[in-house]
């Protein structure tokens, strides 16, 4: 998978807050085998940044990618600014663009998302635009210069699964192009592995992993969960038949019923 | 003599639990009689609820901290705790009683008859009845007194080279000398309520930012705490301030007409895998990694310590 100019290996992104402890996040982040991990640079340290701090030298020593993230910025210009501190911070150019349109369901607001991918974009960001499964605003993001999407499955945190799977499988025939990351919304590896089948390029989960009573197992389990997606998408998956059709050939069987009453 | 760094938690249940064992100790902190992270603490002694995020160890050290506060400072509570959600959240109570011991499960009528002024606010709740909490400037001002009685000599406001002392206990102060130890952000309020009555401390879950409640007596409640990977000491911000504040009000709406006495913010000193414990670094002892649980956990580390002082002194010490 191809994310902008890097090459990427592991189809699991994995977000690091709310876990136990550092040291939990750190193997979980070894235990599911992904590359890429989100860091909110807003929450967690609004004022004197740095990147000396002890959370984040934990992160950087995990050897993974570090997508700084937009959350909890409710407009562009917010967006904008955490962004401009993430890529001095971080020191990279990539940043997953959040901007929450609505406070308890912490759903994108469309309009600021473009206007804040658009002013990004111009300034050299590679932007990972967290949105909705409208195509429109999907083409829009691509016009300003995206050229990653991230639809939501559910809403943050919810465990919801893929809320809206028709509209997502939509937005996958008609962007065949462009990668695709189901963001935020996943609860368990199962829904992990249906967004795979689906043919989404990949997952970014949190909750899901950070609040399970096992942390590193439940990454385990993602991990594997979205391999075996992958390997089902790319193997092509049997059309549903609405009959059964026996899997054993019956040519040559015995015909049990010579000589009885027909 | 044996000189202790540090007179927050950590500092002062090491000097008790070595004087109380006949060893000659005074404590030395640089900064001013009352302030750092244990000035900030929340005082929960609550082993069983901390459970649902920290390690087994936090909760094998805390069983007996109730005991160890309740024979040395006045004040210490022992009614219980309770956990509530809001309506919507209903199911994060459920996760939380999964991921716990030590609780029953209240319904309406029960919460109202433990805690008058939440009838009708929660359907459920859970009760975490051996739970104990106290108010933590008046445990450490009792401990100080102890001290002082028994002849120990405090001193604040006194710089001394860390090289000088047995015990470091300096909290986030020596990240110079624990490479691992890194800061964690808390912020607090100090609200002065006297129209609402609550006896115990009640933890709010709510998916973002779960939010304590604890009574401190005399109609005033400590709301805390944030939890921020930040190395920022700086005043609590206003988001802070609105999250603690929309807690409170959600647990009851009377915390609407509170007086604000005191926003507090600090850094808290932790390991990765948050667990505080005893090391020897620097040519001396450190206790630190105190985190969110330091009255809960200090006593029991205080005491290994000073067992180890007591029996195999020669090994323990440091020489100067």
């Amino acid at each position: 998978m191809r994310l902008y100019d890097i090459d990427v290996q592991s189809r699991l992104l994995l977000g690091t807050a709310q876990y136990p402890s550092p040291q939990v996040l750190t193997k979980a982040i070894a235990a599911s085998g992904c590359d890429i991990i989100t860091v909110s640079l807003r929450r967690e340290a609004a004022r004197g940044a740095t990147a000396g701090n002890g959370f984040w030298s934990l992160l950087q020593a995990s050897g993974a990618r570090l997508l700084p993230n937009t959350a909890g910025c409710h407009s562009a210009r917010e967006a904008i600014t955490t962004a401009q501190m993430a890529r001095e911070v971080f020191g990279t150019n990539w940043i997953k663009l959040e901007v929450i349109g609505h406070a308890d369901t912490l759903q994108p607001d469309p309009f600021a998302l473009v206007e804040a991918a658009q002013i990004l974009c111009a300034d050299g960001f590679q932007v990972f635009p967290y949105t909705t499964e409208d195509l429109i605003v999907a083409e829009r993001l691509l016009d300003a210069g995206c050229k990653v999407l991230m639809p939501w499955g559910a809403p943050i945190g919810s465990g919801q699964g893929l809320r809206h799977a028709e509209a997502l499988a939509s937005m996958r025939r008609y962007f065949p192009q462009v990668p695709l990351i189901i963001d935020a919304g996943l609860g368990a590896p199962s829904q992990a592995a249906r967004a795979m089948e689906m043919g989404f390029d990949a997952v970014l989960l949190n909750t899901a992993v950070a609040k399970a009573g096992d942390p590193v197992a439940m990454a385990r389990a993602f991990g594997q969960a979205v391999e075996a997606g992958r390997i089902a998408y790319e193997a092509g998956l049997m059309p549903p038949r609405n009959m059964a059709v026996p899997s054993t050939p019956v040519l040559g069987m015995a015909d049990l019923n010579l000589g009885g009453r027909a | 003599m044996i000189t202790i760094l540090g007179a927050g938690v950590a500092g002062l249940c090491v000097a008790t639990a070595l004087a109380e064992r006949g060893l000659p100790v005074e404590v030395v902190d640089n900064g001013p009689a009352h302030g750092g992270a244990s000035w900030l603490a929340g005082g929960m002694i609550a082993p069983y609820v901390e459970a649902e995020t920290a390690a087994p160890d936090v909760a094998r050290l805390g069983a007996s901290a109730a005991d160890w506060w309740a024979v040395r400072v006045p004040g210490v509570v022992r009614r219980g705790s309770l956990v509530v959600a809001p309506a919507r959240d209903r199911a994060e109570l459920d996760r939380f009683a999964s991921r716990t011991t030590g609780h029953r499960r209240l319904d309406a009528e029960a919460i109202a008859t433990l805690e008058g002024d939440l009838a009708g606010r929660f359907a459920s709740a859970l009760f975490y009845a051996d739970e104990a909490h106290l108010d933590p400037r008046a445990a450490l001002v009792a401990l100080a007194d102890g001290l002082r009685q028994r002849g120990v000599a405090i001193r604040s406001n006194t710089p001394l080279d860390p090289e000088q002392a047995d015990i470091d206990c300096r909290g986030i102060a020596a990240r110079a000398d624990l490479p691992s130890l890194r800061a964690v952000r808390g912020e607090m309020l100090l609200l002065h309520c006297p129209s609402v009555t609550l006896t115990r401390p009640i933890r709010l879950l709510h998916p973002r930012f779960p939010v304590y409640v604890v009574p401190r007596g005399h109609a005033l409640y400590m709301i805390g705490a944030t939890m921020l990977e930040s190395d920022d000491p700086g005043p609590i911000t206003l988001r802070s301030a609105m999250e603690l504040m929309s807690a409170a009000f959600t647990l009851h709406p009377g915390f609407a007409e509170a007086a604000i006495v005191e926003t507090g913010s600090g850094l808290r000193p932790a390991f990765a895998d948050n667990v505080p414990r005893i090391v020897k670094a620097g040519g001396r002892w450190h206790l630190n990694g105190l985190y969110r649980h330091g009255f809960l956990t200090a006593p029991a580390l205080a005491e290994q310590l000073a067992d180890q002082f007591a029996l195999a002194p020669q090994e323990a010490a440091v020489a100067h």
